[in-house]
Formats: structure tokens, sequence, C-alpha cells
């Protein structure tokens, strides 16, 4: 049976009273509540009230348009807005800059040269880094942009130009460059996109079937050195990449070339005009170019 | 009666089923299909064979324990999984390539997030809740449990909710709501076994022999109300079909941010706070044999925490597209829920006020109240969190992930591994648990783990927030985001070991847990009983 409310007993162990419940032998003392607990408790409260005082907290009130704004008349959306055009301002002066220089002098002028390299390296690893890699060592399919292999020209401007419109992009000026898909699209045999795979890998020295070359040789030249080059060395007016190195965007093994001559690549870049200011754009071109492979005009 | 109308709830879903296979709109349909018509029937089956068409009597001198030594071992086996693909994810963020192939999209990270949280949320934590909630409310009721077979739904129910929703995960089904990822179908299951859960427990506080209702009834009850409150409305949608596993949710834009965590800040304050602080309530001062220390406290924290824990959920949206006014609003809230919180913490830490000696001789004693020391931080960390200001470095980082452990390992997993080592030496009527020092061992190395995880990820957390906000001299951002990624690995690999740890123990704790269920002891450890803290096992005591 369960205790009535008036046999309160005395807990020995703490000599606080009991409520004089008790269930499955549970018992409950009639501590009070602990005044420290209280006071905090009360003091977050007016706390509480105090900060809706001070910021945006009240909705639906007349006059207030959406909710108080509070007497610090608080907005995020003011404050972002503030702090992005202090950043625009702050950084205007060397953003004017680097946009009118001339491009070759900036890598003379050391100033805009630390200019350049902060905004491009910053910039890099936000935009570039998720494709090229976080030190622009590139990838499959990637290409490294640390080395002196450009498939588009590797002066500032060509660099600058590749970022500006992209590379097979939707922009009108991207640079553009259409290998078929030479077996998919049946314009070559299986048998003759190996032959041409195998004088590619013969450019290099990797070949061993020599008939096998002489074949290929020759649909090479019907079909491939339009804009590869008679002589193979690429042409970057097209994106051609140069087949006599042994630098691949996506492999020189026998498998990877056949398959890159059955169905081709044609990979693609986004053009950053609209997404990055113009000088931004002008300190990645900087950038990219000072990591080592850059070529001078 | 309550046979019959069980079984006409499962011959509709069986026939329902049976259209699902029938004319599935997708593929993951027409395997759940399959599931459902299967488990359905055995499931009928089941029944006709144990009740045969007689109405079974239900002896209401007795306790109705078969079905919490069901959730006991239900548990502890999605405990284990849940840790399990826990630490499996753990290892992917640290390498990427672990367990991952491309010909089986369920080996992605983003299949077996899920499958983790809701395993252990879920799977893990609802167990504990449904065995503990039945187990507590028929000792302080000295009632046996309302509706003869509708426990046993309510059991069955739920776990094969869990088989759906998990087998969904993998199968790609989702709807893309976190902790509410499971489709219609599955939620408008959980629903009836919700409403059934409900009335079982309100039944059985109806037919109580006590005058009072005891305090951790009220945090059970609290818990069950709340769900369903909040299970319904973040998962209001329209299906594409009716035998279609897409849905569409009806809230849109903000409002669907602000519903989803609505939703998902008071699954934390309803399934994973008040819950267990039932099981805490009944378990650490039966345990402890000691007094609860404050009845006036239990009655101010109970309200103070229910209504302020509800309006608590804006401030995982601050920073957002969320007005200002909400976010404020979410703010104060969490910070004035810091002392209600803590009032739980109060009552659990000092009802063992006159037996603190038992820290020492009784783990399990002691992994219970270090669950509510955990308790206590992480509720105090929560409202610093929600504070705009800290948010605003905290926010998307590990810190996050961090808290919640704190909380979930800490608090809820060991308030639970308590409660398990109490219910099958009880449940089982073993004089002791098979080994003492295996509990020891197994606190031991999940607290070494838990630390291990919640510093890593504060370090992790902290410096992420810190690389993130980063410029430098020219206005630009210092530091890559990648680059952040490269730099929390170390802390990812130590998280790892960390809920490694964890696993490890919480797998001794299931040897220990089925050799004290078998009825053996560990001779080495003598032939001493312990105190004899087992509650009644009957109402007629």
């Amino acid at each position: 049976m369960s205790t009535p409310d008036n046999e309160r007993e005395i807990d020995a162990v703490s000599g606080v009273e009991t409520t004089g419940h008790e269930w499955d032998g549970i018992k409950e003392l009639n501590n009070p509540l602990p005044r420290w607990w209280l006071w905090i408790f009360y003091a977050c409260i007016i706390w509480a009230v105090i900060y809706m005082v001070f910021m945006p907290a009240i909705p639906g009130l007349p006059g207030a348009e959406g909710a108080t704004r509070g007497l610090r008349n608080h907005s995020e959306r003011v404050n972002v807005a503030r702090d992005m055009a202090a950043l625009e301002e702050a950084r205007s002066v060397y953003f004017s800059r680097l946009t009118e220089a001339d491009l070759s002098e900036i890598e003379s002028d050391p100033e805009l040269l630390t200019i350049a390299l902060a905004a491009g390296e910053s910039a890099f690893g936000d935009n570039c880094a998720t494709c090229h890699g976080a030190g622009a060592q590139g990838a499959r399919g990637y290409p490294n942009l640390n080395d002196d292999v450009w498939l588009w020209g590797g002066t500032l401007e060509e660099i600058r130009r590749t970022i500006r419109y992209g590379i097979r992009s939707e922009h009108m000026e991207t640079r553009m460059g259409d290998m078929p898909a030479f077996g998919r699209d049946e314009l070559l045999s299986r048998e003759e996109v190996n032959d041409v795979a195998e004088y590619v890998l013969s450019l290099s020295g990797h070949s061993e079937d020599a008939a096998a070359v002489d074949r290929g040789a020759e649909t090479f030249a019907a079909q491939c050195a339009v804009c590869h080059g008679d002589n193979a060395m690429g042409n970057r007016d097209l994106g051609a990449p140069n087949l006599t190195d042994t630098d691949w965007l996506y492999g020189g093994d026998r498998e990877t070339v056949r398959e890159t001559i059955w169905s081709a690549r044609n990979s693609t870049m986004p053009a950053w005009e609209s997404r990055l200011d113009d000088a931004v754009i002008t300190a990645l071109a900087v950038y990219v170019h000072s990591r080592g492979g850059g070529e001078e005009d | 009666m309550d046979v019959f109308l069980q079984l006409a709830i499962l011959v509709g879903c069986a026939f329902y089923a049976v259209i699902a296979v029938a004319q599935a709109g997708d593929s993951g349909m027409a395997i759940h299909g399959w599931f459902f018509l299967i488990l359905f029937v055995a499931w009928i089956v089941g029944i006709c064979m144990r009740y045969g068409f007689g109405a079974p009597v239900w002896d209401q001198t007795r306790y109705e324990d078969g079905i919490i030594k069901w959730g006991v071992f239900a548990t502890a086996f999605w405990g284990v999984a849940g840790f399990l693909v826990g630490l499996v994810i753990a290892l992917q963020l640290a390498f990427p390539n672990l367990f991952y192939f491309e010909q089986f999209g369920w080996t992605n990270f983003g299949r077996l997030r899920p499958l983790h949280t809701s395993a252990v949320i879920f799977a893990f934590g609802g167990n504990a809740l449904i065995a503990t909630s039945f187990y507590v409310v028929q000792r302080t009721t000295r009632a046996r449990l309302a509706g003869g077979l509708w426990p046993w739904f309510v059991f069955w129910g739920f776990n094969l909710f869990i088989v759906i929703a998990a087998t969904g995960y993998l199968l790609g089904i989702t709807q893309s709501k976190e902790y509410a990822e499971p489709e219609w179908y599955a939620d408008l299951w959980l629903t009836i076994v919700w409403v059934v859960y409900l009335l079982v427990f309100l039944g059985t506080l109806w037919k109580r022999k006590e005058r009072h209702i005891y305090v951790a009834n009220w945090f059970y009850l609290a818990f069950i109300v709340t769900i369903a409150m909040l299970h319904i409305v973040n998962n209001l949608a329209i299906p594409v079909s009716f035998t279609s596993s897409t849905s569409v949710i009806v809230w849109a834009g903000v409002q669907d941010a602000l519903t989803q965590w609505w939703y998902g800040h008071n699954a934390v304050g309803f399934f994973l706070t008040a819950g267990f602080l039932g099981i805490m309530y009944y378990f650490i001062p039966k345990r402890a044999e000691r007094p609860v220390y404050s009845y006036r406290l239990s009655i101010v924290h109970f309200w103070t925490l229910i209504f302020i824990y509800i309006w608590a959920g804006p401030h995982h949206l601050h920073y957002t597209a969320l007005p200002e006014w909400a976010q404020t609003l979410g703010m104060v809230f969490s910070v004035m829920l810091w002392m209600p919180s803590w009032g739980g913490m109060i009552n659990g830490l000092m009802t063992l006020s006159g037996a603190w000696d038992k820290l020492r001789t009784d783990p399990v004693i002691r992994m219970m109240v270090v669950s509510v020391a955990f308790y206590g931080m992480s509720t105090f960390e929560g409202p610093v969190m929600s504070v705009r200001a800290v948010n605003s470095l905290s926010h998307y980082t590990d810190w996050t992930i961090g808290h919640v452990h704190s909380g979930a390992l800490g608090w809820v997993g060991y308030i639970s591994f308590g409660a398990l080592y109490c219910l099958t030496q009880w449940l089982w009527k073993r004089r002791r648990l098979y080994s003492y020092a295996l509990v020891e061992w197994h606190f031991w190395i999940s607290t070494l783990g838990i630390l291990l995880y919640i510093t890593s990820m504060w370090v992790s957390g902290i410096m992420q927030g810190l690389m993130w906000r980063a410029y430098n001299e020219f206005g630009f951002l210092e530091y890559s985001f990648v680059e952040s990624v490269e730099a929390t690995h170390p802390y990812y690999v130590i998280r790892a070991i960390g809920g490694g740890m964890f696993l490890i123990g919480a797998l001794i704790m299931c040897y220990n847990l089925w050799r004290t269920a078998r009825g053996d002891l560990r001779a080495a450890e003598g032939d001493v009983a312990e105190a004899d803290a087992r509650p009644a096992a009957a109402p007629a005591e």
C-alpha cells in the first residue's frame, strides 16, 4: 500500500524529512531548491529579457516592420553588406592597380607582385584547388600547373585568357578544340585505333610493334596530324597536346591511349569571368605563372 | 479482443505489402514491399501459433517481464551495431577509401552516416527507453503493463521500423531530413506504433496501485507525447504514389529548416534527455539505495525543462535565412535552459549523498554517476554554443560533433549501460553480475575512449573555426577549405581510436551480460552477493 503523506519520516543519513511517498522502495527527500541553482536560473531569465530588449526579438508588433530591431538596431543583413563594402573599399586601392597595370609590369613591381601572389594563392585555394590540387600539382585529367607543359600556352596573357574564358566552356570566347571520338563514332576501326595508339606510343619510345607503328603512322598523317601536327608536337591554338613527350594528362599506358583515341577526352574548365572579378583573375594568372613553368612572351 | 484487433492491423499491413510488391513504383519499394510482406506474415503466423484462437489470459498478479528481456537484448545488439557503423564512418573520414567500393553504393559515407545516427539514437536509445519505461512504469505503479498483447506490438513494431529505416538508408531511400530520414511509409508505421506505446503507457498509469505518479514516469510520458508530436509535424509529406518510396515534404524553404530543427533539437531534448532522465530517476536511487535528493527540485526542473526546451531549436540556424528575431528566441531559451537541465544533474548526483563510497565499490553506480556528470557538461556546453558569437566560431565544425558525442557516449550511453547491467541482473534474478572486474574494464576503456573522442573534436573544431575565419593582411582567406581538411586528419584518427575503444567496452559489456543471464559467476571474484537492491518481483509483494 502507498504511504499516506502524513507518514513522513526523517532520513537517517541526511537528517532530511522525506515526502512520505514511496515507489518500489524509492523515497524522496524534501530538500529545498538549491539557492545557487535558483539564483542562476533567475539571472539567466533576466539576461534573456535584457538581450531581447537590445536585439531583434519580438515579431508582429504594430509599427515594427517584421520584428523589433532592439535598442542596438541590429541587423545581420546590414552588417554583412557593410563588411563586404568595407572589404571592397580596402581592396580597391591595389585591385585597381592590378586591373590597370600592364601584365608584364606586375612581376617586376615587388609590391604589386606580393599583392597578386597573396590574392592569387587565396583565390586558387578556394576556386581551383578542387580540381588542380592544393599545390597545383594536378590530377588525372586535370593538368599539373607547376611544370612547363602547357596545352593552351604558358605566358601570362595566355594563362589569363584560359582562366577568364575557360576551356570548352559556355563562354563565347572560350578556348575550343574538339577531338573526335574516332572509335565510338566509327571514324576508325578497332584495329586502326590500336595502330594509331601504337604509333603515338612509338613517338616517346614506348612501342615494340614496328609493323603496327607503320600502319598507325599512315592513319595518323591522315586523321590526327591536322591538329597534332605532322611531327605530333601539338598545337596550342587547338589545345592539341604534344604527343612526343612523356607527359600525359590521362595516362600514357597502351590501354589509356587507345581509350583516349576511341572516345576522346575533351575535358572542360569553367569560364571564371562571371564568378571572379578582373583583378582576382589577373592575380590568379600571376600566381599560376609563378609556379615554375611560366613562359615569357 | 486485443489479439483480434492487432491481427486485423497486421493483416491490413500485409495486404498493403502485397500491393506494394505487385505495383511497386520503384525498386526500393519492391524490396521493402517484400520485407513488409515476409515480416508481417511471420508476425501474424507467430501470434496465431502462440495464442491459437483462444483468448489469452494476462496474469495481473505478475509483471510483464518477457518483453523487457527482449528489450535488453535488442538494446545491446543495436548498440554494438550502431557503434560499429560509427567506427567505420569515423575511419572513412580519416581514410576516405576505407571500406568504400565504387560498385557498392551503400558503402558510401552518405548512406552509412544516417545508418549510424539512427542505429544509435533510435535503435539503441529507443529500445533502451521502451524496455526501461516498461520496467519502471510497472514497478512504480505496481501494475502489470496495460493492453495485454499490445506492449509486444510496440516492441516488435518499433524494431520493424528500425529494420525498414536501416535497409532504406542502404538502398538509398531517404527524405533527406536529418535524424528523420525514413520515408513516408516507415513514418506512418512508426506513428501507429508510437500511439500504441502512448496508450499502453497511459493505460498502465491509469490502473496504478500507487496514489502518486513517480517522477521517472513524468519524464517517460513527456518523452512519448512530445516525440509523437515532433515526428508527425516534421514528417508531413505527400507520397508520389502509394506504391512509391518517394514523397514530397509539405514544408519548404526556411519554414522547412525551422520545422526540421524544431524536430531535431527536441529529439535531443525529449528523446535523448527527458527519456533518459526517466532512466536516471529510477535506476540511480534504486541501485544506490538512497532516496531521491529533492522532490521539489524534480518538479521545478521537470516543468521548466519541458517548457523551455521546445523553443530552443532555432539556435541551429544562426546566421541563416531564418529571421533574426527567431534566432534570438532560440538563443535566449537555450541559455535559460541551462539551470533546468542542471536540476536533473543535481538530483542525480546528490542522490548519492550518504552513499558516495559506492562509487568505489560498485562500477555500475560509477558508470551512471559519470553519465550524469557528462550530462551536466553537455548541458552547459550546449547553451554556450547557442550564443551567436560562439556559434559563429563553432557552427559547422567538429566542435558540434564533439558536443553531441559527449552527450551521446557519456550521458545516453552510460546511463543505458548502467540500466542494462541492472536489468540483466534483476530480470534474470541473479545474485550479482557475472564479473565486476569486467564492468571496471568496460568503464575505464570506454571513459578513455570518450575523452579521446571529445577532446580531439574540440581541438579539431576550434582549429577549423579559426582557419575558416582567418584573413591575411590583404583581406583574403588565409586557408583554403582543403587545407583545413588536411589539418584535421590527425584528430580524425584520434577520434576513430576513441570510438573504437568505446565499441570494445560495449563488447565487454555484452559478454558480461550474456554470462550473467546464463547464471554464471566469475569464480575469481568470490561468491559474495551484494546487498540486495533487487526490486519487487511482482505487484502483489
